[in-house]
């Protein structure tokens, strides 16, 4: 049965991981995600799970060691944090390629520079077009879960993509907070067995990462596209069933007060939590708000997001990076191409806040709703506004 | 002496006496790949498959073996094959191995001994590989590396690499007015492994068959990391002649400016290949259009840089006695 923890959030997420029992685990240190392969290793040292964790020379290493072992038929496991996805960057997109469903924790952080360890999306968001699966978490609770999660979407046989589990630095990796952490009777019966569909082996030899010429590349990406914009379904279907396990419900959208609400806030990762409170604020004012919590960032939800913005009239985008010199943040063009070819949409604005660790208050949300609200009656002139910047 | 003479005697005489018995029939790295007229990389490659047996899982760096042995959908390997990227062969390998050994464990796989392999070209090696190849020999993997060294990065076009030779000409260290080629010594990559203090190191060439799969069967055996650095002469790259290839690793063996030897936990010994006196370098480097414009002078300080070398190496072996 769950067991009720308090725990720090990157801890909980080890023991999640662990619950899976992958087969090797590669990482390499790099703030705020480092307490998760800490963890990791003191479990395997301790002898509480069976892998082998090779303490690689780079993050490079780290994924192209979990190509590797996925390669070889093991289930792998790896996480890591800004400059490190970068450096694994090369890599990222040839493992989607291959089909080798490995999963990895990203400790959100912003990229260098100047040099900052604290949190923002703009490390994911480099990597946006990799074609893994990312999955947005905004507390403790869908951290565990979307971990354990994460490996039933990737390794299923229709899907066999790498998945990728977000979760805010310090906000999220380094925070206390009570969660139920499933026992690992439950992850068994939840989680099956990896079975991959083709493996290092001498009695069946494989080539694994053949050459692609022209006649055959464009098929492949074709091949990728396909299988992650279907890997919705599966996606769906594993939310379902971890609902009717544990009692938690999953969706690519969560709403919080939408369904009469004529401005909406889009929010994705731990700044939901407190963009409720502003919610529920401006409601006691008697401002009909409301809050849209992104969860599935790829493949994104274009249908749940129609539906979920038909009765607003504003639709505020909240972003934790930006694309310079384009038009503002990757979650704001998303939605903006989602519902361009609606005839009724609502007006879209888009705040870029929480760069690098800024704080983002609830006040502040209030204001950027209060704000948009009155955007319905008067456009605003720019498409985006980075929010708070000190003059 | 007539040097054709000297290498007919000398090759075909260890072929009739080992090659039938030791030599495994079986191709594992099967003909119609697409590798230039004479390359001594594809050879080489062919020849440790046969010492490595079929319990073995090859995980190849980008380059020129990668390109010309899986152009989808054909494929030249009938080894269990891996290829992620340029920089990261042995980083893949110690997935592999760590994946084959838990999984064997766990028995979730059969409970027998397959060998992981990475293999790279001299500049997936020596230079942008040279750290995760570290990595992986410091971190003890059960896992040989071997890399094909053909001295410059041939797939995209003969750019100098760190095992470049002193003077040679590449696309990227031409010869001109202001400059004699590749101004730098050939990075001592097996050196390097040594200090790694890793249980087997060697250098070979597929000149020499049967030394260089004996080098494989015994790396293979050990149980732990091993490196072993195979010269592969590849005439594109080096200006000489197609038909030259094995001619011209011998070459490279006798004038010492590629001396065959192994380290065995720390102790060096000089192959049995090596001559007792060492022939003029000239007589390598003269066939190779890659280094045609060197002058008398240029040419005086390599050779006597490759002496010392030799020197250098032969007070280990002596050593080690
Ligand atoms: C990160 C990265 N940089 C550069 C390349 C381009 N590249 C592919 S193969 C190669 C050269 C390979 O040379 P080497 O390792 O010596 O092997 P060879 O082709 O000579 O056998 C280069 C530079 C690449 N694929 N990846």
């Amino acid at each position: 049965m769950s067991k009720r923890i308090g725990m720090e959030i990157a801890l909980a997420a080890a023991e999640a991981a662990a619950l899976c029992r992958p087969d090797v685990i590669a990482a390499y240190p790099i703030t705020p995600n480092t307490h998760v392969p800490e963890h990791l290793s003191e479990i395997v040292a301790e002898g509480r799970l069976d892998a082998e964790f090779i303490t690689v020379e780079s993050e490079h290493s780290a994924m192209s060691a979990c190509a590797g072992a996925s390669g070889a038929g093991a289930r792998a496991f790896t996480a890591t944090s800004s400059q490190g996805l970068l450096y694994m960057a090369e890599i990222l997109a040839i493992i989607s390629s291959m089909r080798l469903p490995v999963v990895m924790i990203i400790g959100n952080r912003a990229l260098s520079g100047p040099l900052s360890i604290w949190n923002d999306h703009s490390d994911i968001m480099s990597q946006r077009d990799i074609g893994w699966i990312s999955l947005f978490a905004a507390n403790g609770q869908e951290t565990v879960d979307m971990t354990i999660q994460a490996f039933k979407i990737a390794e299923h046989p229709d899907v066999m993509l790498p998945t990728n589990v977000n979760l805010d630095g310090f906000q999220l990796t380094h925070v206390v907070e009570p969660m139920l952490m499933p026992d690992q009777e439950e992850v068994d019966r939840f989680l099956p067995p990896f079975k991959p569909f083709a493996a290092l082996n001498p009695d069946d030899p494989v080539t694994l990462g053949a050459l692609g010429l022209p006649d055959i590349y464009t098929e492949a990406c074709k091949s990728r596209e396909e299988v992650l914009l279907n890997s919705k379904k599966v996606i769906l279907e594993v939310w379902k069933e971890w609902e009717e396990q544990f009692g938690r419900k999953y969706e690519p959208i969560e709403p919080y007060e939408a369904e009469d609400a004529e401005v909406l806030m889009l929010t994705m990762g731990s700044m939901g939590e407190t963009a409720e409170m502003a919610i529920d604020e401006l409601r006691k004012e008697g401002m009909k708000a409301g809050l849209l919590k992104l969860k599935l960032w790829r493949p994104f939800p274009f249908e749940e997001l129609k539906e979920a913005v038909k009765g607003a009239k504003v639709l505020v985008v909240t972003d934790r990076c930006l694309s310079y010199g384009g038009a503002g943040g990757p979650v704001a063009l998303e939605v903006r191409s989602a519902l361009y070819e609606e005839k009724k949409r609502p007006v879209i604005l888009n705040y870029i806040i929480g760069l690098g660790g800024r704080d983002v208050m609830v006040d502040h949300f209030m204001e950027m709703i209060r704000t948009a609200a009155k955007a319905d009656a008067e456009r605003p002139e720019k498409a985006y506004e980075i929010y708070g910047v000190r003059e | 002496m007539n040097t054709a003479k000297q290498y007919r005697s000398g090759l075909v005489e260890n072929f009739d006496l080992y090659a039938p018995k030791l030599v495994d029939k079986e191709e594992y790295f099967a003909a119609g790949h697409r590798a230039c007229q004479g390359c001594g990389e594809a050879l080489a490659i062919r020849l440790m498959c046969k010492a490595l047996g079929r319990d073995t899982v090859i995980v190849n760096a980008t380059g020129c073996m990668e390109v010309i042995s899986t152009m989808y959908p054909t494929t030249a390997w009938k080894l269990p094959w891996m290829h992620v990227a340029f920089p990261n062969a042995a980083a893949v390998a110690s997935g592999v191995e760590a994946g084959l050994k838990v999984l064997r464990r766990k028995g979730k796989i059969k409970d027998r001994y397959v060998k992981t392999v990475g293999i790279g070209g001299d500049g997936g090696t020596v230079d942008i590989g040279l750290q995760a190849l570290s990595g992986a020999m410091e971190r003890g993997h059960d896992m040989l590396y071997v890399c094909f060294d053909n001295e410059a990065y041939m797939n995209t076009g003969i750019q100098r690499s760190g095992a470049t030779p002193f003077g040679a000409s590449t696309t990227t260290a031409p010869p001109g007015k202001a400059s004699r080629g590749n101004r730098t010594w050939k990075k001592n990559m097996p050196e390097m492994m040594v200090a790694h203090n890793i249980p087997y190191v060697a250098t070979a060439c597929h000149s020499y068959p049967i030394d260089f799969m004996n080098k494989v069967k015994k790396a293979r055996s050990i149980k732990g990391p091993s490196y072993i650095h195979c010269l592969s002469v590849c005439p594109t790259g080096w200006r000489c002649d197609s038909k030259s290839c094995i001619k011209m690793g011998r070459l490279a063996v006798e004038t010492g400016a590629f001396p065959l030897y192994e380290v065995e936990n720390g102790k060096y010994r000089l192959s049995a290949d090596m001559p007792e006196t060492l022939r003029p370098l000239e007589d390598y480097i003269k066939l190779q259009g890659r280094f045609r414009h060197l002058t008398p002078d240029e040419i005086g300080y390599f050779q006597e840089r490759v002496k010392l070398e030799y020197k250098k190496l032969m007070t280990k072996v002596k050593s080690s006695r």
